[in-house]
């Protein structure tokens, strides 16, 4: 009795609070179902008259292109960065070099300076090297500012791997990537599917260095869809439809891999 | 197949020096145990030789090559780890196949080979398990799999049963002297439990902070230890040591420990007469110590007055922890002895086998004089 009371208190805040949250996701969702005229602030509340889905056909035609732009920087970048990451972590973790203690704060630093300060030398840097405008210079962006993350998570996981493994391996006749590509990237999985959603979401969300690197043509769906409300009216419904559709793969992914996200991120702590 | 040496080899990690100048030879086909309580060099030492740290001086041969700069993937040595680190992500075949692949070899002598080990080691059921579906012996025995299949000129094994229960450790132990016996391969064994060096090792090499103390037969070792650093450790339980001076009366020499005198036998007093006088350590193992009624024939044996203190009954021996003035010891005696708690007893000291040590070169580790 008193063990189902604590469970009601438990849930109860748990679910109000869940509620809360996704407020703005049901007023996304009934506008996006309603028709023009329907939408006004008086009615914003209300459920649509019937259920249509003309404004997501819409607001996908417009954004399809952009949609694939996403796709295609979004994958590259959280593969590089992860792939990059579990190198990084492995040497720091396992071949501890002179200077590691210092190169991998340094790496760490990455995570904590502001995107907003290195706006401009990083367009004028891209300028340089001719990649501004398209999308192998966001892949690139996104990829260093994805080391750091990447390479912490990768080294802490990797510290937690017994050295005899290694060591192991390495009298069996394994060299450095040897050891690498034989033992401990088959054991990392579960730390490739945190990094690899978390690179994910961050490079798919990402707004500023897309709005500032990217030309129209090359956008991706995020700077896409603030570009689609017109100077005069907006049409809210398309406009709420396309925000669903943007925001739809990064659900997908936590709702089809979120456990796996979970277990990885507890791997770490768990021995043998 | 290969004898392995040491020479000169010196070991540091920062201001610890974990070998200090060691030198040792090892024989083909022989199994030399590295033993020593934990921080005296012997893992290191057996780390140097595998090539997972590198020595600060000195050479590490393997046959006649010297390996100082030799990977350890082609030292052509195999190790069992403590911990086992079996591969967790690979079935019991692919971590037994594993070192044999990376070297290329065909695939069906791969199968041949590790099936064979299989055999040997009786794990040909687990073939396809994982490592997290087996128990503490079973991955012991992977491990040593492991080792096997690769056909290395030298077995390493660092600790490699100090995480099964006694009862397995007894049986893994003779398991593993079997198969050195039919192997024929060098095998070198560290390990801080002095009986698993007696029962296995062909020699055993005792180590304590970084000095090798003494490296000879288990039988030699324990008769005639050569410092009371070995005479202490190796026996279970361990030598009784009292402080004493040799004292000349006449032709006879006695042990004068204070509490109590004992006679040296004539045919040995000749050995410690120049210790006439000198303060030495005198040592002798609790089997030497009687019960003056059920004392074995044709020994010398010298009455100690002592206290009893505790007594634990082990079946087929009694240990005695007595005490006489300063000193306690311990002794294992006959179980009909009848010995209650608190009382003073007289106990017979065999005098045909006791040990002196001179502290006057060292006194942290007294030398045996023989």
């Amino acid at each position: 009795m008193t063990r189902k009371r604590s469970r009601l208190l438990l849930y109860l805040p748990l679910v109000a609070v869940a509620i809360f949250y996704l407020i703005p996701v049901y007023v996304m969702l009934v506008t996006g179902l309603k028709g023009f005229e329907e939408v006004n602030l008086k009615t914003m509340w209300d459920l649509p008259n019937g259920i249509q889905f003309d404004n997501f056909i819409e607001a996908y035609n417009k954004l399809a292109p952009h949609l694939w732009n996403s796709i295609n920087m979004v994958l590259p970048a959280a593969v590089i960065s992860s792939i990059l990451g579990s190198l990084n972590g492995y040497v720091l973790a396992k071949w501890k070099f002179k200077g590691a203690d210092i190169i991998f704060p340094l790496i760490l630093f990455g995570m904590f300076i502001p995107y907003q300060s290195i706006l401009i030398p990083l367009v004028e840097f891209m300028k340089t090297i001719n990649l501004y405008g398209g999308l192998p210079g966001l892949v690139l962006t996104h990829v260093i500012y994805g080391i750091p993350i990447t390479t912490l998570t990768f080294r802490n996981y990797y510290a937690t791997i017994p050295k005899e493994l290694v060591e192991a391996a390495k009298i069996d006749g394994a060299g450095m990537m040897g050891v690498y590509w034989n033992i401990l990237l088959p054991i990392s999985i579960p730390s490739f599917v945190v990094v690899l959603i978390w690179q994910f979401t961050q490079a798919w969300n990402d707004f500023l260095f897309a709005v500032v690197l990217t030309s129209p043509s090359n956008w991706p769906i995020t700077v896409a869809l603030n570009n689609m409300a017109g100077s005069q009216i907006v049409a809210w419904n398309v406009q709420m439809a396309g925000s669903f559709l943007t925001a739809l793969p990064t659900l997908l992914v936590y709702i089809f891999l979120g456990r796996y996200f979970l277990r990885g991120m507890m791997a770490g702590a768990l021995k043998g | 197949m290969a004898s392995v040496t040491f020479e000169h080899v010196n070991k540091r990690f920062g201001d610890f020096v974990a070998l200090n100048d060691l030198n040792i030879s090892i024989a083909d086909k022989e199994f030399l145990v590295l033993v020593g309580p934990s921080g005296c060099g012997k893992t290191t030492a057996l780390r140097c030789l595998a090539g997972l740290e590198e020595v600060t001086s000195g050479s590490v041969k393997i046959g006649d090559q010297v390996v100082n700069d030799v990977p350890p993937k082609d030292r052509d040595i195999a190790m069992v780890f403590q911990s086992y680190a079996l591969y967790p992500h690979m079935t019991v075949y692919d971590n037994m196949a594993f070192g044999l692949k990376l070297r290329k070899l065909p695939k069906d002598k791969i199968k041949q080979r590790v099936e064979n080990a299989a055999q040997v080691l009786g794990i040909e059921a687990l073939l396809k398990r994982r490592p997290r579906e087996l128990s503490g012996g079973q991955r012991q025995r992977v491990a040593v799999g492991r080792a096997i299949v690769r056909e290395p000129k030298v077995f390493l094994f660092d600790e490699p049963l100090s995480n099964l229960d006694a009862k397995l450790r007894v049986q893994t132990r003779a398991e593993i002297s079997k198969l050195h016996l039919n192997l024929q391969t060098t095998f070198i064994y560290v390990t801080h439990d002095q009986t698993e060096a007696m029962t296995m090792a062909s020699r055993i090499a005792v180590m304590n902070k970084g000095i090798l103390q003494q490296l000879d037969t288990p039988q030699t070792l324990y008769d005639k230890p050569a410092n009371m650093f070995v005479a202490g450790f190796i026996g279970s339980p361990a030598m009784n040591f009292f402080p004493a001076s040799l004292r000349k009366d006449g032709s006879e020499l006695f042990v004068d420990a204070n509490e109590f005198a004992v006679k040296v036998p004539e045919d040995r007093a000749a050995i410690y007469m120049p210790y006439a006088g000198k303060q030495v350590i005198f040592g002798i193992r609790p089997e030497d110590i009687h019960n003056p009624l059920f004392v074995p024939p044709g020994i010398h044996a010298a009455p100690v007055d002592a206290k009893v203190d505790v007594t634990e009954l082990m079946g087929n021996e009694i240990f005695l922890y007595l005490v006489s003035g300063k000193n306690s010891f311990v002794a294992r005696v006959d179980p009909r002895t009848r010995f209650t708690i608190g009382s003073k007893v007289q106990v017979a000291f065999n005098m045909d086998n006791f040990h002196i040590f001179d502290p006057s070169a060292n006194a942290d580790n007294p030398v045996a004089v023989r």
